[in-house]
């Protein structure tokens, strides 16, 4: 690492996130000026944006290579009024709460209090949702069913593809001003919408060169300012990259660097979309620059690493917005989800690991930054060297890179009717979701608490943490005769809560499509230029929404309990176990140890258990699968929790797996925390009974003691069991490689530990801004040690 | 037919990586000849399933193997055991692996032993048998075809040595380990490195002559002395006859690792 990396790096690292008013001050000035009413709308949200990249502070930091802040310096985070405003509490809880603080000044508090949030109150899109949506939504919503993400961040999920590194932005501005030129105001009843896109979009790219512009200018001025000529070179090179990139198309690995970072400050700035926008397939995308400039002698091995390290830093520069209401008092992350994809296959299918994707896992592994996150795409084409390269990072204990089945993401994109080269060119991005990069709008709609729908089954539908009855009036459980009549009801209700969850996301697609378009956005992805539709109405080739299934270890071992203690061996009475159920267990002690110890679960192979996971996978598919959106696409499934098998777990109350009131779920698809007791090949058995090609992403994670994984041959046991997991159709794993031990260390002494990074689910985070439930839940995870 | 054929056994423990080639499943079967001190195992020495604390928590967690928790070993089928050696194809085909017999000491049931190998040759799996030698010749010809490899155990050189520590003579093991080279079988050395009884000048000084004098052996495998065991003799309700041992430090088994580098065939620390 260079001198000058470390000292950037540092920086990052050490700056304090807090709160930038300043991204809320413009727009709040923008929509008062007027200016807004007099265009349409696309248009409106267009000028806004190039108000904001017009007036917005440049600042260069004394180090830099790469240029460019979201905010006015590194970690100064913007909010998003147009979409929710923050409280004055939700501010003192960001300023105050000890985990995943924001610091927020008094300036900042008067201005939201007396101008951000009259003005904005019943304008938000989030207010807008809220009076939208009606009461059985709000109801289940309110129970902890399921959370929704477009109340408080945009419609996002989505990855770039190549299209930037071939055009620049006035190529972009050219192709819309053709598609103009071309509307068929005769026959084309949509031609005034497509315009009013359109010209929005074209306003957008304008706003992103002239946002280039002023930094060129910056660097140009600094240049002239700098007495250390070695400096004042580099400024002057930055004031030709930022002159040269995004108007017209890269020819260096600078250029397309810096004209990357460009799109992305627009893209998190136009909107918060959720989430993780990111360059997707680096590798591949850079490496035609990156060979032809070795190869040319104008850049150096050394030069390009450290110009990808200075590359790295600016995402870790920008934290995930903070959210508000309730969800501000639970620290959630400063991880934005940007997933950069490494290896998989090229268009033609072919093994698309080079000598860039190696020395990108150099920059990740010697950086060793929360973001961006990183993950490698396994195809049965890439070499084993690739696969036990990446693994050498993963023991070093980080959590990254996360590994992908690419052969399982493109037979999942293929069902999903998508062309065989638009799956090759796709990845998976956020947590785990699969998506063709640069031509999908892949929106998750919210986690989806499968263990809850049971919870209100069990109780005739009533919410017994409430009393409220949320659900339909299934039968009184008392006269189930078989377990069949039982999972008869769970459907019942099943199909009940996705019926409300999805009544709420189409009406909250179609609030995003009518006042929140994102004509910036709509200009990288296709074909929204080409369709003259907008990103978040369907503009892309692809449209599909998600619901994330959470809980299945949970759900499939408090089903296979009832199973098999209430139906097969009758040892106990439906009546029993609901008593047990609703006294948490006090005093019933012997019946959960049995619930615990004597009855088969989820994540060993047992198709006892297995069997009943997979008629929940089922009935979860058949009640989502292929609905339509509003946006000429479906519904689709994944199975990822994020963090919200915590939030979840807390609303949920005792279970029949023997699981207490309160205590997370299990995450993702790996099995109930410590219920896997016959070591990785099981687990990976069970959770291949799975039909991964069904959904968008799954989410299985493994813990292994760095003792396994010290010498090549631990890295070579571990390359066969995801090579065989793969063989099995699994879309993804990830490792944490670190004791238990370690980690109640690290709870006891935070302060000793603060650099511990742990993978948690589909990303990494500081081990001590994890709140203690979820440090908890993952000490609990099962530690794999070799026999 | 075979497939009725039942067995002792204690555990099976799924992704074994030290037990042979790639990733395996290891079947312990119980009842072993030999009373080593140091054993790690003690409940495999006894035939007889057995009591032992929370045995159950830890052993035999499949179908077809259910039974007390609190005693050791079940009698199960050839077909209970195959049903569950069968679930880690997928893993044993990607990685080059198997199953392997140890104990105990598998050659103690020997017509379970060579049911559970012919019921894994109809199935193209790969096997290892590990095994301390010690057992009539007849029950090893009668398995010798069907065993892909053989881990063999040498402990002791000294007759009167072995006797003492093992409860037995070496001179079948011996006589065992060079008629099964004869007759072809691949076979890795595995030297349990005991502290002060294994690991001793005299030893090591007439372990490497004889390995050398052993055709076609195909590796030595120097094992750490492993103090697993030490717990379970007081579940047991046994006396550790050893007492607590100290694992060698790196350097020292470094320097025994050395000893054995004269040899034509590969040497390694660990299985």
């Amino acid at each position: 690492m260079t001198e000058r990396i470390h000292r950037l790096r540092q920086r990052s690292l050490h700056a304090v996130p807090c709160l930038s008013p300043e991204r809320a001050v413009l727009m709040t000035e923008f929509y008062k000026s007027g200016a807004a009413e007099r265009v349409s709308v696309p248009v409106a949200r267009a000028l806004a944006f190039e108000h904001l990249m017009t007036h917005k502070i440049v600042f260069i930091d004394d180090l830099e290579l790469i240029v460019g802040e979201r905010g006015p310096g590194p970690k100064a985070t913007p909010t998003y009024p147009e979409i929710c405003t923050h409280s004055p509490q939700d501010l003192d809880i960001l300023d105050s709460r000890e985990k995943v603080s924001f610091s927020v000044n008094d300036g900042t508090r008067r201005f939201f209090e007396k101008k951000l949030r009259p003005f904005w109150q019943g304008r938000s899109i989030r207010d807008r949702i809220f009076e939208a949506v009606d009461d059985e939504w709000k109801a289940a919503y309110e129970a902890g069913v399921f959370t929704e993400f477009m109340e408080q961040r945009a419609p996002g999920h989505t990855v770039l593809g190549d299209a930037i590194y071939k055009k620049g932005m006035l190529d972009f501005k050219a192709e819309i001003d053709a598609q103009i030129d071309a509307l068929d105001f005769y026959n084309d009843p949509d031609a005034f919408d497509k315009r009013e896109e359109l010209k929005a979009m074209a306003i957008a790219a304008e706003a992103l060169i002239a946002f280039a512009r002023r930094y060129a200018e910056e660097a140009r001025e600094m240049a002239e300012r700098e007495q250390d000529p070695a400096r004042k070179e580099e400024l002057q090179k930055i004031a030709a990259v930022c002159r040269r990139v995004p108007a017209r198309a890269p020819r260096t690995l600078w250029e397309a660097l810096q004209y990357y970072w460009f799109v992305h400050l627009g893209v998190i700035s136009e909107l918060n979309t959720w989430d993780s926008f990111n360059p997707g397939r680096l590798d591949q995308h850079l490496y035609p620059f990156y060979k032809q400039e070795i190869e040319s002698g104008t850049l150096t091995k050394k030069e390009a690493r450290e110009l990808l390290q200075a590359f790295w830093i600016k995402f870790n520069n920008q934290p995930a917005p903070p959210k508000v209401g309730v969800t501000a008092q639970e620290s959630n992350t400063y991880t934005d989800f940007c997933l950069i994809n490494l290896g998989g296959v090229r268009l033609d299918g072919s093994d698309a690991v080079n000598e860039l994707t190696y020395l990108l896992l150099d920059v990740i592994e010697e950086m060793r930054i929360l973001q961006p996150s990183s993950m490698v795409q396994v195809s049965k084409k890439n070499p084993d060297r690739f696969v036990k390269r990446a693994l050498g990072i993963v023991k070093t204990g980080f959590g990254q890179p996360s590994i992908f089945n690419t052969d399982a993401l493109i037979q999942e994109m293929l069902r999903q009717g998508k062309s065989l080269e638009d799956a090759r060119a796709g990845g998976a991005s956020g947590c785990v979701e699969t998506g063709a990069f640069g031509k999908e709008a892949y929106i998750l709609t919210g986690y989806f608490n499968l263990v809850k729908v049971m919870e209100i089954t069990l109780f005739g539908g009533v919410d017994p943490r409430t009393g409220n009855r949320i659900g339909l009036a299934t039968d009184d459980p008392s006269t189930w005769q078989s377990f069949d009549d039982f999972f008869d009801a769970f459907t019942r209700q099943l199909r009940h809560f996705i019926d409300i969850k999805i009544k709420g996301s189409l009406i909250i697609e179609r609030l995003y499509a009518t006042y929140l378009p994102a004509p910036f956005l709509s200009i990288l992805i296709d074909d929204c230029i080409a369709n003259g539709k907008d990103y978040n109405d369907g503009g892309a080739r692809y449209n599909t929404s998600y619901i994330q299934g959470v809980g299945l270890g949970t759900i499939t071992d408090a089903m296979t309990a009832i199973r098999h203690h209430v139906f097969d061996r009758k040892t106990h009475t439906m009546a029993d176990l609901l008593d047990a159920l609703a006294a948490d267990f006090e005093g019933r002690e012997t019946f959960r140890q049995t619930l615990l110890t004597d009855t088969p679960k989820y994540g060993n192979d047992d198709d006892r258990a297995d069997d009943v996971m997979q008629r929940i996978f089922e009935a979860y598919f058949e009640a989502v699968d292929g609905r339509p959106n509003t946006r000429g696409g479906v519904y689709r499934i994944n199975l990822l929790p994020t963090t919200c098998h915590v939030y979840f777990g807390s609303v949920v109350g005792a279970t029949p797996d023997g699981r207490k009131a309160g205590v997370p779920l299990s995450e993702g698809i790996s099995p109930v925390q410590g219920a896997d007791r016959n070591g990785p090949t099981a687990v990976i058995k069970s959770a291949a009974k799975i039909d991964h090609l069904r959904t968008g992403g799954t989410l299985l994670n493994q813990k292994f003691t760095p003792d396994f994984l010290k010498d090549d041959d631990g890295i070579t046991k571990l390359t066969h069991l995801i090579r065989s997991y793969f063989k099995m159709d699994g879309h993804h794993i990830q490792f944490n490689v670190v004791t238990a031990e370690t980690l109640r260390e690290a709870q006891k002494h935070p302060e000793k530990h603060a650099d511990l990074i742990v993978r948690v689910a589909g990303y990494s985070d500081y081990f001590v801004d994890l709140t203690v439930d979820l440090q908890n839940e993952i000490i609990r995870r099962t530690e794999q040690v070799a026999c | 037919m075979i497939m009725e054929v039942a067995g002792v056994i204690f555990d099976v423990k799924r992704f074994a990586v030290h037990d042979g080639p790639g990733i395996r499943t290891t079947v312990f079967f119980k009842g072993c000849p030999l009373r080593c001190r140091w054993c790690h195992n003690p409940e495999s020495q006894r035939l007889r399933p057995e009591p032992m604390a929370g045995a159950g928590r830890r052993y035999c967690g499949f179908v077809g193997a259910e039974g007390d928790p609190n005693v050791v070993g079940r009698s199960v089928t050839v077909e209970a055991v195959m049903r569950e050696v069968e679930k880690d194809v997928v893993f044993y085909d990607e990685s080059g692996g198997g199953v392997t017999f140890s104990g105990g000491e598998p050659l103690q049931q020997p017509h379970f032993l060579r049911a559970l190998l012919e019921a894994c040759r109809e199935r193209a799996i790969h096997t290892v048998v590990d095994t301390s030698g010690f057992a009539p010749w007849p029950h090893l010809a009668a398995i010798v075809e069907l065993v892909d490899l053989f881990l063999f155990d040498l402990k002791l050189m000294d007759e009167v040595a072995h006797r003492e520590y093992t409860g037995v003579s070496n001179q079948l093991i011996q006589e065992n380990l060079r008629r099964l080279l004869d007759r072809g079988a691949r076979v890795v050395l595995r030297v349990p490195l005991i502290p002060g009884i294994t690991d001793t000048e005299a030893n090591l000084a007439q372990l490497t002559p004889f390995i050398a004098g052993l055709p076609g052996v195909e590796a030595v495998h120097l094992l750490p002395y492993n103090p697993i065991g030490e717990d379970k003799y007081e579940r047991l309700r046994k006396t550790n006859p050893l007492g607590r041992l100290q694992t060698q430090p790196d350097d020292a088994l470094a320097a025994i690792s050395a000893r054995f580098s004269s040899l034509p065939t590969d040497v390694k620390i660990g299985g």
